[in-house]
């Protein structure tokens, strides 16, 4: 495996490396991923990267981040390591194996792709392409819309490996599936994967993500994931976000929706230098239940920034998003959360709440509901709260000899719990409850069995 | 027991409490009547440690501690309890958590090892059972959804948890129709011994049947203008207070 490090800086820099290495950016992709690429740096070329005037990224200021003169490989760095030795965040009673993304690459070039019951496909995108043109020419870039966001686009141009998941018509994946996206390096790197999610109608799977460092350089992560979540078919989706203040991500999340299909979004961000999560979904059919839900734990100078599209294009869909927050030390954040509800859609319920609590008066964050509603006969409602404790809970709990700071701890996690209740995987519900009960106390560096603690400075 | 000599306090400027004396003994049982707003619940958050309100003046002795120097978790934990008016709603905290981590944090402050989970279920189940509370309310967070009559039951249920030294109930009788209200005085009977002591606040003399006191006690604008045997709560529900009140300069 050759390896291939580039300094990249800003835009032009991009575009630079993208005309430099066209042969090897090119190479092992079919030639209809190759047309989109092409159409994507030309977009990319238009829009670049979003700064603050930028609507959507007023709250995050990712100019400065993609300033930062990081370096990124277009082929896969060949990194050894034991997964075992350093490393399980594997939760117990999860799908025998755990797929593993190094640094936004598939890690067991041995074994691209691997067949499970039913004919069920998981594993590495880039040979999905080669492999299942059809499948992937289907519904790749068919729902990350490259227009509307620079860095959809550059995603797309670059577009190389991530992970690829095939649930055919009709069959029940019935334990979670646990994907690890490590990034782990000498150098400090730019990330990029793209990730392709297709459940066919009535299937069911769940899938837990866990995005960790396991390196203390600088990281910058652009990642994309589309899913197609066919007619009647279900689908889980919880992620841990863990990694270290150097490291910063940008996640786009697009989920397309068929008739009486069901998916559930849970995104539970424990720490990370500069967290930017989209998630948007286009409720494309009549029936759908879309629940969006965020928990994030943020201090120290870290920042977060939530941004929820649900689009509402049929009638009789429900939507519910519940965020919530702890903020504390310096922390700043941002939600945002748009609700668009189509002429047609009658009868669509969509509800959203954003909940933040702030430790201290050195923190900051934006909550901003968007509702755009062009249908008559609708149900939605938003809420928003930034608040400190209780007073007369912590009070309460006091007078019965718990301690201030215990006192405090409970009233947190009571918050939180909130949200930590709506994973339906009891396995990864119990591993959250016990993850961010040490982050709330402080205890939590990187997963908790991880030797590295590279958060801890 | 307790000694409060000459307290005042206030919030935001407003003095509440002018010049409180009580001494509150082993064994006894006190009543504090009073009209609404003469600062009856501010005494008792007072007592308890809540910084909402400002000591501004005078000096409480609790079992030859100055008690004004502890934190509210240290009362706690050296006996005090404060049964709340409005006893707080807390979802996501569950009421056997709750009580587990109470329990044990004072047992850490007397220097015990915490309680097995199995010597802690027992106790639960006994306490329950003292004042008849309803099995499925330890299983919800605290208060949450609790009826008015609930919440009241539940402030004895975990008085007779933590079994408190000095028991500050105030208005736990109010809003409890008569069988309740038979519950919690019974619940706080069974837990007297000779060596604590209760302060009952109430608006009722009806509650003073169940719960005899050895002194009644009238706080009128933050002060305590009569002290007298249990016969004064009789005089108090037939004549009211503004007998009382005349002799007052406001
Ligand atoms: N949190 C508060 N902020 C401002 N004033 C208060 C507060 N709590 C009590 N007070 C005032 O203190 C006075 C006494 O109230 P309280 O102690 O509740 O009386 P009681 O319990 O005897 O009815 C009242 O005038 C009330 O308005
Ligand atoms: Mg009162």
């Amino acid at each position: 495996m050759s390896s291939e490090i580039i300094n990249i800086e800003n835009k032009t820099k991009f575009l630079d490396l993208y005309k430099e290495n066209i042969n090897l950016i090119r190479n092992g992709s079919p030639d209809y991923i190759n047309k989109i690429r092409e159409k994507a740096i030309l977009v990319f070329e238009k829009l670049g990267i979003p700064d603050k005037k930028n609507e959507n990224y007023k709250y995050t200021d990712l100019k400065k981040e993609f300033e930062n003169g990081f370096k990124t490989y277009l082929s896969p760095k060949n990194i050894k390591f034991d997964i075992k030795d350093i490393f399980s965040c594997d939760v117990p009673d999860l799908n025998t194996k755990v797929i593993l993304l190094l640094n936004g690459w598939y890690y067991d070039r041995e074994n691209p792709l691997q067949e499970l019951p039913g004919g069920v496909i998981i594993g590495s995108f880039q040979k999905a392409m080669e492999i299942y043109p059809e499948l992937v020419k289907k519904h790749f870039a068919k729902y990350a819309d490259i227009e509307k966001d620079g860095l959809v686009a550059l995603n797309t141009a670059f577009v190389k490996d991530g992970i690829f998941l095939y649930v055919p018509k009709g069959v029940v994946v019935e334990k979670p599936i646990q994907i690890i996206n490590v990034l782990m390096d000498e150098e400090e790197g730019f990330t990029s994967h793209r990730n392709l999610y297709i459940l066919e109608e009535n299937s069911q799977a769940s899938v837990v993500v866990c995005d960790h460092t396991l390196s203390a350089t600088n990281f910058l992560t652009n990642s994309v994931a589309e899913f197609y979540i066919g007619p009647n078919a279900q689908f889980d989706y919880s992620r841990i976000q863990n990694e270290h203040n150097g490291s910063k991500q940008v996640s786009h999340l697009f989920f397309h929706q068929e008739r009486d299909s069901r998916v559930t979004d849970s995104t539970i961000s424990l720490h990370g230098g500069l967290i930017r999560n989209n998630v948007s979904a286009h409720l494309n059919g009549e029936g759908c239940e879309n629940n969006t839900y965020g928990l994030y734990l943020t201090d120290k100078g870290q920042h977060i920034d939530n941004f929820v599209f649900i689009d509402h294009a049929k009638p009789n869909c429900v939507s519910s998003q519940l965020f919530k927050g702890v903020l504390d030390d310096f922390a700043t954040g941002a939600f945002n959360g748009r609700i668009l509800v189509r002429k047609d859609a009658q009868k669509t319920q969509a509800y959203q709440a954003n909940n933040n609590i702030l430790l201290t008066d050195d923190v900051d964050i934006k909550t901003r509901p968007q509702l755009e509603i062009y249908a008559d006969d609708v149900k939605c409602s938003h809420g928003a709260t930034v608040g400190q404790l209780d007073e007369n809970a912590l009070f309460y709990l006091r007078a019965r000899g718990i301690p201030k700071k215990e006192a405090k701890l409970l009233l947190m996690y009571a918050f939180a719990f909130e949200v930590i209740q709506k994973i339906k995987v009891p396995a990864l519900k119990e591993r959250i409850t016990d993850l961010v009960e040490k982050r709330l106390r402080g205890e939590l560096s990187r997963c908790n069995s991880c030797q590295m603690h590279c958060c801890n400075p | 027991m307790l000694s409060i000599k000459n307290l005042h306090a206030n919030i935001d400027g407003k003095e509440i409490l002018k010049g409180i004396n009580l001494e509150v003994k082993e064994g006894e049982v006190h009543a504090i009547m009073g009209p609404n707003g003469s600062g009856k619940s501010t005494l008792a958050s007072v007592l308890a440690g809540r910084d909402l309100f400002t000591v501004t003046e005078g000096k409480v002795t609790y079992l030859g501690h100055d008690l004004l120097e502890l934190s509210p978790e240290e009362r706690a934990s050296e006996g005090i309890f404060l049964g709340f008016q409005y006893p707080i709603e807390i979802p996501g905290v569950s009421m056997v958590n709750f009580m587990k981590t109470a329990l044990n944090e004072q047992r850490k402050h007397k220097g015990l090892e915490p309680l097995s989970s199995s010597d802690f279920l027992k106790h639960m189940r006994e306490k329950k059972e003292l004042v008849e509370l309803d099995t499925n309310l330890t299983n919800r967070s605290v208060n949450e959804g609790f009826s008015g009559g609930e919440k009241k039951k539940n402030e004895i249920f975990q008085m007779a948890m933590l079994e408190p030294k000095l028991a500050i109930l105030d208005e736990t009788d109010s809003g409890l129709d008569i069988d309740a209200l038979r519950i919690v005085a019974n619940g706080v009977n069974k837990l007297k011994t000779p060596k604590n002591a209760s302060i009952v606040i109430t608006h009722y003399q009806r509650l003073l049947d169940y719960i005899i006191p050895d002194y009644v006690h009238v706080l009128y604008d933050g002060k305590i203008i009569k002290s007298g045997g249990k016969e004064l709560a009789f005089e108090l529900e037939e004549k009211g207070y503004d007998w009382l009140k005349k002799g007052v300069a406001v």
